[in-house]
């Protein structure tokens, strides 16, 4: 059906012309991110007001988290939005091995991302405190957490797995879609006038990134470490 | 409105009902008028399970003792009918049946701005009906639609995970509508269709999109939070573990009470349209009609904490509520005369969408006025959690949302299908919804006043007689309900032929042949006129 009206490449039929595409497209996705704004919304508020019924268990499974890999993550994460920043820019010019770089780029650094939050999870399991499957801490990390009480301690991991899961989940989205850009600048179907696909994948996963900057500070460094 | 001359359309012609046949041509098809008929046939799937219920529950009421029913089927009852009227019916009701159809068309679009989207929204609404289905077979839910922790996350012992996971995912559906919207009014318009030349429907759908895609994704975390509580055993909701349920609550109707609005807007669009062209006039007060929707978009975010009053919220958030809430009265109020100031010296025609606009006006005023006494602290706290609550928000969600959908439905039926309804038996069914609607209701409104409360399976003996007045009410609303539904299929195949525009109605989705064809217009209209220029038509054009 997407054929009737005879067009430039990548012109869908409901439109009268690419510049009208491209700014529906923009928007669409804009307005999706104000969607997803309200979704983390939700969570942000209950771990805000949970934060602020129980800090002294909130503060102390804060410090059970390794600030390192965190760090490393953050600036990984922020690296993966410079390359997707340029692999946008090469599109606009008309570059598509520089496209495809930025973009292969951009899913090894979401790829570290999410390999070293796979290696907090495991810690976590490690140490037992996985809350509703494994809430059993041990050792040093007990009293750490008793003294707030253990299930105001496994709220706090809990909002801990939700918050990076949920976030994990959309780094996980944003590769699946990254690698179908790779496939189609591959095939060519990328130019100057046409490159609304990785303009909008790219606010996507500034959007992530953004989130990302948000859950370091709040789950990480305002535990009352320094 | 449009420049192009129309010249007579024969009956031949291809349009998007006749371009294609086959399951594949309407599974796979992302011609937004072939997906809001999708729509309109799981809707209505769905209107009548949920109405199902309502029967089985008026005539469980019949008797003090309960005439039907154990206690436990009761709760699980006015569950399912709760859950699968709002989510599965009203919810998408309008915006995702004449929504999907006419915005293309009213704004002089091919389609909308993203047609697989609305395609995969369809999808998305299905998947989450199947799930609810599913756990209805397997024995419901009794949380009340409300799914109040900790009943819900600890407590309950029925099939509360499906369903929840069902009106999350529909979530997404109802989402993904109104971003397609927004974007679709933003970006689609015809040359010419300014933002005060577009027809007031879309100010209404423009609104309930906005409140759509605000609020959706906070019930959809909510929900997704309740799951994990109740599956992991994991204190969010539960107090025992250190959860607050205030928190479910605050949150549940940061989301539940805009959606009031989600279900009230869009039928307030299809009254403007209805009035406008059964008066021969255009709106009273066009802008401040169109602004109207846009201010109940914006109140309706301001006011959950009216659902809290006896549950603990402090009072001085009540007071602020309390407030908030009665400053919606103002842009409802401002519609409901402009409305009225539409009539007068109007050339009013009584067919079958006027009778329901008309009826709106009223049921909706009652329903709005009522709403004024639970807006009150003090009035709040003997009404609320009795029948008056249940009686004030059916007469917005029946007597305005399913009558502007029913309305809207007769009044863009030709438009959808090219065949007249029978008219005769259109007005009846009107009538016939009108008087059982009323019958059903407004005892409920004295049950309530007397302090039934709402919920119970038993009650006293000497609310017997308006129980059963109710319930008989409610077996004539059923057959009301009926008779649409035969002869609006019987019309598909035998209703007279009804030709682009057999109201004389203004508005660019008139000026195509009806059923439209595959891309609605010939060539892409460019307007020049407002939207409801009647009064420049002379009488014999019509």
């Amino acid at each position: 059906m997407s054929d009737v009206h005879a067009g430039p490449a990548g012109l869908a039929h409901q439109f009268e012309d690419l510049e009208q595409q491209h700014e529906t497209d923009t928007l669409g996705i804009w307005v999706f991110l104000v969607t997803e704004i309200m979704f983390f919304g939700g969570l942000f508020t209950a771990y805000a007001i949970y934060r602020w019924f129980y800090l002294p268990s909130f503060e102390a499974g804060s410090r059970i988290l390794n600030i390192t890999l965190g760090a490393t993550n953050t600036a990984v994460l922020i690296g993966s939005s410079l390359t997707m920043a340029l692999s946008v820019r090469s599109a606009q010019l008309g570059k598509r091995k520089a496209l495809i770089v930025f973009l292969i780029l951009t899913m090894i650094l979401g790829g570290v991302f999410l390999g070293i939050k796979g290696v907090e999870y495991h810690d976590k399991f490690v140490e037992h405190i996985v809350p509703g499957i494994d809430f059993a801490p041990q050792g040093e990390v007990l009293q750490h957490l008793a003294p707030g009480g253990l299930n105001h301690a496994q709220m706090y991991f809990f909002f801990y797995f939700a918050m990076t899961g949920l976030h994990a989940l959309h780094m996980i989205v944003g590769m699946g879609l990254l690698l179908v850009l790779v496939l189609r600048a591959r095939r060519g179907d990328f130019s100057p006038h046409y490159f609304a696909p990785v303009e909008v994948t790219g606010l996507y996963w500034h959007f992530v990134d953004i989130v990302w900057i948000f859950l370091f500070p709040l789950l990480y460094l305002i535990g009352g470490r320094y | 409105m449009s420049s192009a001359t129309l010249e007579p359309r024969t009956d031949a012609r291809v349009n998007y009902l006749n371009a294609d046949y086959g399951w594949k041509s309407w599974l796979f098809t992302i011609d937004h008028k072939r997906i809001a008929l999708l729509y309109l046939a799981s809707i209505t799937f769905y209107f009548f399970i949920g109405g199902a219920f309502a029967v089985l529950m008026r005539i469980h009421l019949i008797d003090p003792q309960g005439a039907l029913v154990q206690p436990e089927t009761y709760n699980k009852l006015f569950t399912m009918h709760g859950i699968i009227m709002i989510f599965f019916f009203l919810i998408p009701s309008i915006p995702a049946v004449l929504g999907n159809f006419l915005v293309p068309m009213m704004i002089g679009a091919r389609d909308l701005a993203f047609p697989r989207l609305n395609l995969l929204s369809w999808y998305i609404y299905m998947i989450g009906g199947a799930f609810t289905l599913y756990s209805l077979i397997h024995g419901g839910v009794d949380t009340g639609w409300t799914f109040y922790a900790p009943y819900s996350d600890t407590y309950s012992n029925t099939n509360v995970v499906p369903v929840a996971l069902g009106v999350f995912i529909t979530g997404f559906s109802s989402i993904l509508t109104g971003l397609n919207f927004i974007v679709t009014i933003h970006k689609m318009r015809a040359p010419g269709m300014t933002w005060f030349r577009m027809p007031l429907f879309l100010w209404s759908l423009y609104a309930t999109s906005v409140i759509m895609v605000l609020g959706t994704p906070v019930l959809a975390i909510t929900i997704f939070l309740l799951g994990l509580e109740r599956i992991f055993h994991v204190g969010i909701f539960s107090p025992a573990l250190g959860g607050d349920p205030l928190l479910f609550q605050h949150l549940f109707w940061f989301y539940s009470h805009p959606a009031v609005y989600i279900m009230i807007l869009p039928a307030m669009g299809v009254i403007s349209e209805v009035i406008a062209c059964f008066s021969r006039k255009r709106i009273f007060g066009y802008k401040i009609v169109g602004f109207s929707s846009v201010a109940i978009a914006v109140l309706s975010f301001l006011v959950w904490g009216h659902h809290m009053f006896v549950t603990g919220q402090s009072v001085y958030a009540g007071l602020i509520f309390s407030v908030l809430s009665f400053l919606v009265a103002i842009p409802s109020a401002i519609k409901v005369f402009n409305w009225t100031a539409t009539l007068y010296k109007g050339s009013i025609s009584y067919d079958a969408p006027m009778l329901y606009a008309l009826g709106f006006i009223g049921l909706f005023t009652m329903g709005g006025l009522t709403g004024l006494f639970l807006a009150s602290l003090a009035t709040d706290v003997h009404l609320n959690g009795t029948y008056f609550i249940v009686a004030h928000f059916h007469y917005i969600m029946v007597g305005g949302a399913v009558m502007g959908y029913l309305g809207g439905i007769h009044f863009w039926w030709p438009k959808i299908t090219g065949r007249m309804y029978p008219d005769g038996w259109a007005r009846l069914a009107a009538a016939i919804i009108f008087i059982g609607f009323n019958l059903t209701f407004f005892p409920q409104f004295m049950l309530g006043y007397l302090g039934m409360p709402r919920r119970y399976a038993f009650y006293p003996a000497e609310f017997q007689v308006l129980n059963v007045m109710s319930s008989a009410g409610a077996s004539i609303l059923g057959i009301g309900y009926l008779i649409p539904l035969i002869y609006l299929i019987w019309s598909m195949r035998y209703g007279p032929v009804a030709g682009p525009n057999p109201w004389g109605a203004k508005g660019l989705e008139w000026q195509t042949p009806s059923p439209p064809p595959t891309e609605n217009f010939d060539e892409i209209p460019i307007v020049t006129e407002e939207a409801y220029a009647y009064a420049k038509e002379e009488p014999s054009g019509v």
